[in-house]
């Protein structure tokens, strides 16, 4: 085993953001100086062991004798591209040859990589320096080698696509010859990366480095584990939310053939003090398990079980370190009673709306209003329905649990299982698959939790599958809401003030320093939560999903009542918002913000559309970026209007694979558009009213825009996100095109029923 | 438990299954050709899509019982190392974000450019729209298939 060089203790995450020590370099490029990358840029395994000549020049990167370069992936892949984009920023700076480059899923590691989440848009942005570092340093132990080999000062030395030359001598070698001497060096106290200027493969198009093995139906997926002696699991939760078992008879299904146990079991302990992601609203079920995944779905349909509805309680949480009490309400909600609620709670009838943000005197402004421009919003309850269901493979027979499937954030979940089996952390390993969709729903794992438990119980390795059913009825939904919104239009058709007033269950979406704040003299927001029994959670771009549907809907209509344009509304707050903001904490950048407007006005040539042509705008800012889109429609049958062509732009900073952002932002902006017109989960008496495909309708081929047509704002800032981004901000501009097309507005979604209607 | 002998990808196989079993259930827990996938259960996802006799069918709602001598085909026997023009035309187009549903397109795919070598917009939605894909790669689908049928008509 070699010494790692310098090997760091991992400072706190105060200091983890303040690693980036950049100084401008002599000759171009940014002198980097290390901190808390310092344990991963030293990390090698025993080079010399591997039989195939694999050498670690740090946790990121191995280089093959051969030649072969793996691209060791630290966050885990649900379709953002990740095994792709990450590649591409080692391998700018390690200077190497693209085609020689594979891609590697990191194991579960905290010791070595930081923030192995996929979650808020945030790998690309979070990972940039820390992968860009990795990749120079090993260039430069490459080019020390060779320097040292040749006896040649390294700053004689160049580098091209995998090769270190000395043009002096005309010696050169290639970065496959050098590795096993590079991987015995120290590692740089402090190296030059690139300038932007100077990339080659970051801002290019390059295909999915997985592509192939996807194609071909390679097992990547945690439903593809299959281990000799695994038996197959699954689990039966309370048809309702609200309810808990009471009773179930397990000896009558472990009579059925090919079953190997039935039994009651807590996922968590009822003492357990959860996570902020330990979220599950059945911690207790019956686990089912057998020989085949058929068996036990046959013993899964016949199982008797009795449940009853449960009583109000708290419970205390653990909110990323400081306790939460969070009210957990009895009884059996039902969607009904949810709009009631929200609807008494905008209307002042029952209390819970509390002040977030004033700016002026709002209501002297409304008092005085010649005009006054009021809304309101709804949004139903969303079910994330990833394409492969929820399912974790767990071995935990031994001293050291293994386990092994789909997820979003093994940070937290390492620990909840920690504690459930009452073991160390250290004895748990988590192998991360590829996960079959996230869409945030995946960063609640409490079935990995489940699969181990059930297990240690059975004394085997297990699968845990959910079944379609399972996964949509058990679900982290993206919670349902209503917002008011208010404007203030003076005599002079000036807009005076703006109130925004949001409502949730169980929490609101109101971002109250966000656009239109500060950009509006006259400005208050306030937000309530009503508690609620249904569990909920992240899903794509949170709270901004519907915080930009209501937002920039209202926008819409507030143009239409100033008789403005609604990108000249925009852009004229903006203006006001960059040049003479009101408040000092406004989150976005007001100039970046009208760029995108800027720019999709041209790109869709909107000003040139046709008066006749039915056109929709919307724009926002969420996870670091800004996203606008612009919808035009055929709306000759207006009971059935089409999509002709969405306009989308970006600015997310450097773009670092322009194939797959085009792809996210296309596929952002369709899964939007289904989302819009048909997404909805409804409850009556706690139990979700839809179940599977056939009544949960998703957006299919034959509903798709004409054309889609992407860009992005040319940048040097550093990549910020882009999986959520475009999400948001397509229900407005589709709403927009769709008043426009139908004449109506649309102020509950989805919007499929209400336009069908006529 | 009942005997079936089942042709897949070309070869025979003896499996011992419940006779209610769906085909998907027998290829993935039975043989191991996992490339095949489990969505919903309710044929309304398409991720199971296999070739029956050369037609796409949803295995999870295809007892093993009712298989009989029909030639089944699976994403992994859709071409010896995935140079089938519609895998072909995935690769081109990058279409892939996830890629869990994609074995299942790719076979829709396929059948129907087997039967109709041309398709317009019209056919293509037609026979893709049982096809779910929550990344939304539709967009993406839709072009690889237009350019695999031109491969598919020059083959």
């Amino acid at each position: 085993m070699k010494t790692p060089h310098s090997t760091q203790t991992l400072p706190t995450s105060l200091g983890r953001r303040r690693f980036l020590q950049a100084t401008a370099a002599t000759g171009g490029g940014l002198m980097i100086n290390f901190s808390w990358l310092g344990a991963a840029l030293a990390a090698r395994s025993d080079a010399d062991s591997l039989p195939d000549k694999l050498f670690s020049l740090n946790a990121y990167i191995h280089i093959a004798s051969s030649g072969t370069i793996t691209a060791i992936v630290p966050n885990p892949e649900f379709g953002q591209n990740l095994m792709t984009s990450m590649p591409m920023i080692l391998t700018e700076e390690l200077d190497a040859d693209w085609q020689s480059v594979v891609a590697e899923q990191a194991p579960y590691d905290p010791a070595l990589y930081e923030r192995q989440f996929s979650g808020g848009s945030q790998s690309i942005r979070r990972a940039w320096s820390g992968l860009r570092m990795a990749g120079a340093a090993a260039r430069h132990m490459l080019m020390q080698a060779a320097a040292g080999s040749w006896n040649v000062p390294i700053a004689s030395l160049t580098t091209h696509q995998g090769i270190v030359k000395h043009a002096a001598s005309g010696k050169q070698a290639t970065y496959g010859e050098l590795a096993s001497l590079a991987a015995t060096l120290p590692v740089p106290e402090s190296v030059a990366v690139k300038s932007v200027d100077d990339f080659s493969l970051i801002g290019s198009a390059k295909k999915n480095l997985v592509g192939q093995e996807i194609v071909t139906g390679k097992p990547l997926f945690g439903m593809d584990t299959q281990v000799d002696g695994m038996l197959i699991a699954m689990i039966v939760h309370a048809p309702a939310f609200g309810q808990t078992l009471v009773s179930a008879d397990t000896d009558a299904i472990k009579a059925m053939p090919g079953i190997r146990d039935a039994f009651v079991f807590d996922a968590l302990e009822p003492d357990y003090t959860k996570n902020y992601f330990d979220v599950t609203a059945f911690p207790t079920m019956v686990a089912i398990v057998g020989d085949s995944t058929w068996q036990v779905m046959k013993a899964k349909k016949a199982l008797n079980a009795k449940w009853k509805t449960f009583d109000g309680y708290e419970e205390t949480i653990d909110r990323f370190g400081s306790p939460a009490v969070i009210k957990v309400p009895g009884g059996l909600e039902s969607t009904s009673g949810h709009k009631q609620a929200m609807a008494d709670v905008l209307s002042g009838k029952r209390e819970g709306l509390r002040e977030l943000r004033r700016d002026g005197d709002p209501e002297a402004a409304f008092a005085n209003a010649a005009r006054i421009v009021e809304s309101t919003y709804y949004a139903p309850y969303l079910a994330h329905n990833t394409m492969e269901p929820m399912n974790f493979f767990a071995d935990a027979t031994g001293e050291v649990v293994n386990v092994s499937g789909p997820l979003q954030g093994p940070i937290f979940i390492r620990q909840t299982l920690a504690e459930r089996l009452n073991i160390s952390p250290d004895n748990i390993n988590i192998d991360m698959k590829r996960m079959g969709g996230g869409f945030g729903r995946r960063a609640y794992s409490h079935y990995l939790v489940e699969a181990a438990v059930i297990s240690k119980k059975v004394n085997k390795p297990v699968k845990l599958i959910y079944t379609r059913e399972d996964d949509m009825t058990m679900g982290i939904y993206r919670p349902t809401y209503s917002v008011k919104l208010r404007a203030a239009l003076n005599e002079q058709n000036e807009l005076t003030a703006y109130q925004v007033s949001g409502v949730g269950v169980p929490e609101h979406c109101v971002h109250e320093h966000r656009f239109p704040a500060g950009a509006i003299d006259n400005y208050l927001a306030e937000g309530a939560e009503i508690d609620s029994n249904i569990t909920v959670g992240a899903f794509r771009a949170p709270r901004s999903n519907f915080m930009a549907m209501a937002e920039q809907a209202f926008l819409d209509e507030v143009a239409e009542a100033m008789g403005q344009d609604p990108i000249d509304l925009r852009l004229s707050l903006l203006k006001r918002a960059q040049q003479n903001p009101v408040g000092s904490n406004n989150d976005y950048d007001a100039a970046r913000y009208a760029g995108v407007l800027q720019q999709v006005r041209e790109t869709s040539g909107w000003d040139n559309l046709q008066a006749t042509s039915k056109k929709g705008v919307a724009a926002y800012y969420c996870h670091n970026s800004y996203a606008a889109h612009v919808v035009t429609l055929d709306a000759e049958d207006q009971r059935n209007p089409k999509i002709d062509n969405v306009f989308s732009v970006l600015d997310c900073g450097i773009v670092v694979n322009t194939e797959g952002a085009v792809n996210m932002v296309e596929g952002a902006v369709i899964d939007g558009i289904g989302n819009a017109m048909y997404g909805e989960m409804t409850f009556t008496d706690g139990k979700p009213d839809k179940q599977n495909f056939d009544r949960y309708r998703m957006i299919r081929m034959n509903e798709l825009p004409k054309n889609i047509s992407v860009s992005f704002v040319q940048s040097d800032t550093d990549p910020t996100g882009l999986g959520e981004p475009p999400f948001p901000p397509i229900f407005p501009a589709l709403a927009n095109a769709l008043y426009q097309g139908t004449g109506k507005r649309l102020y509950e979604q989805p919007f499929a029923p209400q336009i069908a209607k006529g | 438990m009942p005997r079936f002998t089942l042709t897949v990808n070309n070869q025979s196989h003896q499996v011992d299954v419940d006779a209610d079993t769906p085909l998907l259930w027998v290829l993935r827990d039975e043989l191991g050709l996992v490339g095949t996938k489990f969505g919903c259960g309710v044929a309304m996802c398409g991720a199971c899509t296999v070739h029956v006799n050369g037609s796409a069918m949803r295995s999870c709602q295809l007892p093993v019982s009712a298989v009989g001598e029909n030639a089944i085909t699976t994403i992994e026997g859709l071409s010896e190392n995935g140079e089938h023009p519609v895998q072909k035309a995935w690769l081109e187009h990058d279409v892939a974000q996830c890629g869990y549903c994609q074995s299942g397109q790719i076979m829709s795919a396929a059948a129907l450019l087997a039967q109709n070598p041309n398709p317009d917009d019209k056919a293509i939605e037609a026979s893709m729209s049982g096809n779910i894909c929550r990344c939304a790669t539709y967009y993406r689908i839709k072009a690889a298939i237009k350019s695999a049928s031109i491969d598919v008509v020059n083959v």
